[in-house]
């Protein structure tokens, strides 16, 4: 099979957010990012289809701060080709990130190979102009099932789990070429020392490629970013642990749950 | 008077889904405010008996075909246009659910107009409409105005009331004849939730751990801490991705919606996915060492003390206090 995952970095929520001073993104200079976890999860279940089915898995990056260090982690997992689209993608909207996937994958008239899964993640909550998974298969004019949890591959014909709600999941099937939003993989993202990436690092390389700039509309859609206020803060329990336990002990007992 | 306002409704194993009535509460301010009608679009094998519940619209289309009983994105959005080029309309209103995920973005393609995700509040004002999504885990908000009001809008499940949205009766119904691209994706069925050793729904104290717990051997003291105060464990999405918990015990988007007497967070950020799963929780207490946790935001207490320090102090009080 010809696997392919599309790598995005994602801004760090445990870090400090700040506005930018056309208040309609984010501050770029305090801005740190990391691999979502879907992103990891997307991988995985990549690398758990390649050890299946046999095949290649080509992870691809758009360009960002540290992306090299995920692509050579990629490859220390098991990924045979990393792949890193050059620009500065900071601000790209999630439409125009899909556009320019799209366009390394089939730009120029080539045609992605019939035995080609192309894996994301399913949803990230930086995607207000809509899901880059989705997307990208309505640009490759190819199926797509999201909220992904479960692949299993029969054939040219995959049968594919979806999460619903409440714990309750459908199963969908759907021919290759495909593109499939990953939510979970079938296993916990593998774990890989940093002495292997490391030696990744000396014996591996990224392939740097170019492809056009994609027109940005969605964008000034936006008419400001800013932190929500808080509409009910949560009263702030303060003190030792001894004290904050004695003070939640309290607010329990009034509502007689202890 | 403008063009209407269009709700797509969702349903889930032959019932509408809560997010509907949502929809179309939403859907009828944004259409008295614009001074247009109220569309809703029902599609699916055998649906016709779910108009009912839709009085709300003033009209209903109803689209009823083989293989629509969960239509993928592009054949969702391929019936949504179709229905729509002949009679356009401004706003298109999609649930933001993982039922749903996909139909407004690709929708919005094929149609040129904006999208917008996450939608979480919208304020009117003087014909205008500001439409508001939360992203990057609630900690950001974004505002955007459509131009001329028109776009699709993902609404985020639970963020608007129901209530105005339901109401019995009889709305006028168009059956539309639709030719649609057959589908790329086939619904096989369904799998039934996992019944897991504890059903979290039904606990009254529930004691939640999400990333911040660090480690799977760290799950004991919240063990121990749940079963002094006759309760369960369970836990977010990151946690149930380690394998470290049962899906069982999984709340928030594509897990369970638990309302407990008591909600106690461990190390949980509280971002949209979880918060949708736990809001109805009766008394939440967080404790998260980041006082920016947007977790604190709708909590009614909150500490940043470490949980791992707090919570076996916490289960001696406890254990003590019942003697």
């Amino acid at each position: 099979m010809n696997l392919i995952v599309c790598l995005r970095m994602v801004p760090d929520t445990v870090e400090e957010l700040e506005i930018a001073a056309d208040q309609k993104s984010l501050d770029a200079e305090v801005l740190r990012y990391r691999l979502s976890d879907p992103d990891e999860h997307a991988l995985e279940q990549a690398l758990l289809l390649k050890e299946k089915q046999g095949g290649t898995v080509t992870a691809i990056a758009l360009e960002m701060p540290e992306i090299d260090d995920v692509l050579f982690t990629a490859l220390a997992k098991g990924a045979d080709r990393a792949v890193k689209i050059a620009g500065d993608w900071a601000r790209l909207s999630s439409t125009a990130t899909a556009r320019v996937f799209r366009e390394y994958l089939m730009g120029g008239g080539q045609n992605l190979a019939a035995d080609s899964l192309v894996l994301l993640r399913s949803q990230a909550s930086d995607e207000l102009a809509g899901e880059v998974g989705v997307c990208l298969a309505e640009n490759l004019g190819l199926p797509y099932v999201g909220v992904v949890t479960g692949v299993k591959v029969a054939g040219a014909t995959l049968e594919v789990i979806k999460e619903f709600s409440g714990g309750l999941r459908g199963e969908f099937t759907l021919g290759l070429p495909a593109v499939l939003g990953i939510q979970s993989a079938e296993k916990p993202p593998r774990y890989v020392p940093i002495a292997k990436v490391r030696a990744v690092m000396k014996s591996a390389r990224i392939e740097t490629v170019e492809v056009p700039a994609p027109e940005q509309a969605s964008v000034e859609m936006v008419d400001r970013l800013y932190k929500p206020e808080a509409a009910g803060r949560a009263r702030m329990l303060e003190g030792t642990p001894e004290s904050v336990a004695d003070q939640i002990l309290e607010i329990l007992s009034q509502q007689s749950l202890v | 008077m403008a063009n209407p306002v269009l709700i797509v409704a969702e349903h889930l194993k032959g019932e509408l889904t809560e997010v509907t009535f949502e929809m179309l509460g939403l859907g009828r301010q944004l259409a008295d405010a614009l001074q247009a009608p109220l569309w809703a679009l029902l599609m699916g094998e055998q649906v016709r008996a779910l108009a009912q519940h839709l009085a709300v619209a003033d009209q209903v289309f109803l689209v009823e075909q083989s293989g629509l009983q969960l239509p993928s994105p592009d054949q969702a959005a391929a019936i949504v246009k179709a229905a729509i080029d002949a009679q356009p309309v401004s706003l298109v209103l999609v649930a933001g659910t993982n039922v749903s995920l996909g139909i407004g973005a690709v929708l919005a393609g094929r149609l040129g107009r904006p999208y917008v995700n996450f939608c979480k509040s919208v304020t009117v004002e003087a014909g205008s409409i500001l439409f508001t999504s939360q992203l990057f885990g609630g900690k950001i908000q974004a505002d955007v105005k459509l131009p001329d009001a028109c776009g699709v809008v993902s609404v985020y499940p639970g963020a608007f009331p129901a209530g105005p949205g339901r109401r019995e009766g009889q709305p006028p119904i168009e059956s539309l004849s639709l030719s649609a691209p057959s589908p790329m994706v086939q619904f096989k069925g369904y799998i039934e939730p996992e019944t897991g050793d504890v059903d979290i729904t039904k606990q009254e104290v529930l004691v939640a751990v999400g990333r911040g717990i660090q480690s799977q051997d760290n799950l004991a003291i919240a063990e121990d801490l749940a079963s002094a105060l006759n309760g369960a464990v369970c836990a977010s999405r990151p946690v149930i991705d380690q394998g470290w918990l049962p899906l069982s015990r999984q709340v928030g988007k594509s897990g369970m919606n638990v309302k407990p007497r008591l909600y106690l967070a461990l190390g949980i950020s509280g971002a949209p996915e979880h918060w949708e799963g736990m809001q109805g929780s009766q008394l939440i207490v967080a404790v998260n060492t980041d006082p920016k946790a947007p977790i604190f935001d709708g909590a009614h207490y909150g500490t940043t003390v470490d949980a791992l320090d707090l919570v076996p102090i916490l289960t001696e009080k406890v254990k003590a206090k019942k003697g």
